[in-house]
């Protein structure tokens, strides 16, 4: 589904280099569901903008669906990105102006639905995570994890591969959190290849595969067997905290 | 292709932000409204101007005799210079001179009816009188060629002269007195341009052979076919030399022949109101530069304002192509209907200045000198002004929206 090769990204801040990515070999297989972690500047979000075609990279390649994601103009990206992928954001990123229905409804938009029938998809999708009722409320209306509930269904409503998702918890209180996290695990159940950036070890305990980042490199992949010991250390760490 | 769903997203996007919109389209709509009353104004003050030269004919020029101050072929300085019947043929007969009437002064005259008697002025004349300064007949007619050939005793009276000696009563067919000499009245009329109806006119050759006048004339009024300052002058020059080697005066001697040409001292004052007009340009184009830049200025700002918001737009799968589209059909909506809302107040309330005018002035011939007539503008021009605003405002949004478009979505997210 995923195949990263030697993948290097750097920002040019004013005079000096700043190297991201320092080469970047990962597999990810459809249907996974696989978190991201480090410390803050481990180039964990810088990865997970270059897998949802965000941002472009310096070096190496990036397979998504046996396709070669490299060099595409912007419009080309954007219908990728609309077929492919769906964005979940710290921030939400909801569109201020526009009510619960209507920001799911935008990508649909975008892929030329009409009105009357994306409203009523978008409707479908507020029902399965239990967002009916808040359908004509504002963002400003509701509650953060109400708000996460409402990006996670725009981010489905394009019948997406793939979701990304960008430290989904980091705004959420420990509760929500874990409801989030249960409708993620929810669409990985589906099928869908769920990927996220997290720094909480808690939540990235309950994925099926941890990427450790470290300075711009895999430090170490744990996978669904070694979570029990990857919950051990993380206790150990908690404790020495 | 009208792209409904389009359309209902802009104006989703402009019902949700009513304070932007109205930023926009206030500068828009101010920037055209103030444009539609300054050139409304100019045109209004123009307009009078010009229709109070149209109350005589524009092309009218008026000659009359002096006394010479040059001597000129042995004759001394000091002598009267006479026209007489001769030179009515002779000036009619230059060319470039449209129409012309001679006129024979009479002092005062008394005009009775019954027991109702005043002073009047007594204008002897041509038929010709009337191209020059257009006097605008109530009852009857004014004085003819017949009248001319046949030294009838008739008069057109002016209003005022009418409503003294006849009260309520038709004055048409009937007999007045003027110095005892009765005579028919056929018409009543009005001066335009003035308040006061107080000259009868009479034709010249009745009142040179009643009054003692002879063959002799004081003044003429013609009219001439003059379109430009310097036809006119030219005509003038040669009236001056036709008139000078006639009666042996000098041609520089001014006092000897007196000359008032209209058309000079119109189109001096039309060049005034040219410059007039020119500078409420300037201070128009102004204004709308003034609404250009704030339009400008808005969608920069809207542009910025709405940076994440495209990020989102982006990041779920519009092209760059779609994102601009969308603000810059958002900011021509709003540009073009305010637009329109600034014309439709600016001229309403030009149009309603013209109404309460013509209202408070009453009757067009009796309101005399006005300052201010029609002050409406050119459809035309203010069309160009509204399209103006719009391809300003587009630009304006361009640029910005185009650089927005161009912003990596991650970026574009990044901002707050």
């Amino acid at each position: 589904m995923i195949t990263l090769n030697n993948i290097h990204k750097s920002y040019v801040m004013g005079s000096s280099k700043l190297h991201v990515l320092k080469g970047i070999d990962l597999d990810i297989e459809q249907g996974e569901f696989v978190s991201i972690m480090g410390s803050s500047g481990s180039g964990k979000s810088t990865l997970l903008n270059i897998l949802g075609m965000l941002d472009n990279y310096d070096e190496g390649s990036y397979h998504l669906d046996n396709r070669l994601i490299a060099d595409m103009s912007e419009k080309k990206a954007a219908q990728l990105r609309n077929e492919m992928v769906g964005f979940v954001f710290q921030s939400f990123n909801l569109i201020s102006f526009k009510n619960a229905m209507e920001n799911v409804a935008l990508p649909l938009y975008y892929k030329g639905v009409n009105r009357k029938k994306r409203n009523s998809i978008a409707m479908e999708y507020l029902e399965k995570l239990g967002l009916a009722p808040w359908a004509s409320h504002m963002p400003n209306e509701m509650s953060g994890g109400q708000k996460q509930r409402v990006a996670i269904a725009r981010a489905l409503i394009s019948r997406p591969k793939i979701i990304l998702a960008d430290e989904p918890t980091g705004a959420l209180d420990t509760t929500t959190s874990y409801e989030v996290m249960e409708i993620l695990k929810e669409i990985n159940q589906a099928g869908i290849t769920v990927i996220i950036v997290t720094h909480e070890h808690d939540i990235a305990a309950m994925t099926q595969k941890v990427v450790r980042l470290k300075d711009g490199r895999i430090d170490e992949i744990i996978r669904n067997g070694e979570l029990k010991a990857f919950r051990h250390t993380y206790n150990k760490e908690l404790e020495t905290a | 292709m009208f792209d409904l769903d389009k359309w209902q997203e802009i104006l989703s996007t402009i019902k949700k932000n009513k304070m932007r919109t109205f930023l926009t389209g206030f500068s828009v709509a101010w920037g055209i409204f103030m444009l539609m009353i300054l050139l409304g104004s100019g045109n209004g003050l123009s307009n009078g101007v010009a229709a109070n030269f149209m109350n005589d004919a524009v092309n009218a020029m008026w000659i009359w005799t002096g006394e010479t101050t040059i001597a000129h072929q042995g004759l001394k300085p000091g002598r009267s210079i006479q026209f007489h019947n001769d030179d009515y043929n002779i000036i009619d007969n230059i060319s470039g001179v449209e129409s012309a009437s001679g006129r024979y002064f009479m002092g005062n005259t008394r005009y009775s009816y019954e027991n109702e008697s005043g002073e009047y002025t007594t204008v002897t004349c041509h038929p010709e009188l009337n191209d020059v300064e257009k006097m605008e007949l109530l009852e009857g007619r004014f004085i003819n060629e017949v009248d001319i050939l046949q030294n009838r005793k008739v008069v057109v009276i002016g209003k005022d002269i009418h409503t003294a000696l006849f009260k309520e009563k038709a004055a048409l067919g009937e007999y007045v007195k003027i110095n005892n000499v009765p005579f028919k009245v056929v018409g009543v009329c009005l001066e335009p341009g003035s308040t006061r109806n107080r000259n009868a006119y009479m034709p010249v050759s009745t009142a040179q052979k009643v009054f003692n006048g002879s063959n002799r004339l004081h003044n003429f009024a013609i009219t001439i076919s003059g379109k430009t300052l310097q036809e006119s002058q030219e005509i003038e020059e040669r009236i001056r030399n036709t008139f000078a080697r006639k009666h042996r005066f000098d041609v520089t001697d001014e006092s000897a022949l007196g000359m008032y040409n209209k058309m000079e001292n119109y189109i001096q004052t039309m060049r005034i109101f040219q410059a007039i007009k020119i500078f409420i340009w300037i201070i128009g184009i102004g204004t709308l530069i003034a609404g250009i830049v704030g339009v400008s200025n808005i969608m920069l700002i809207v542009v910025k304002e709405r940076t994440k918001e495209i990020g989102i737009r982006k990041a779920i799968g519009a092209s760059p192509a779609s994102v601009i589209g969308l603000i810059l059909l958002e900011s021509i909506l709003i540009t073009t209907v305010a637009g329109y809302i600034g014309l439709v107040l600016g001229t309403g309330l030009m149009e309603l200045i013209n109404y309460a005018m013509v209202q408070s002035a009453g009757d067009a011939a009796q309101q005399g000198e006005t300052v201010f007539l029609n002050p409406t503008v050119d459809f035309s021009v203010a069309v160009a002004a509204t399209l103006l605003l719009v391809v300003a405002g587009t630009l304006a949004g361009y640029i910005p929206a185009k650089r927005a478009a161009s912003i990596k979505p991650i970026v574009a997210l990044r901002d707050e």
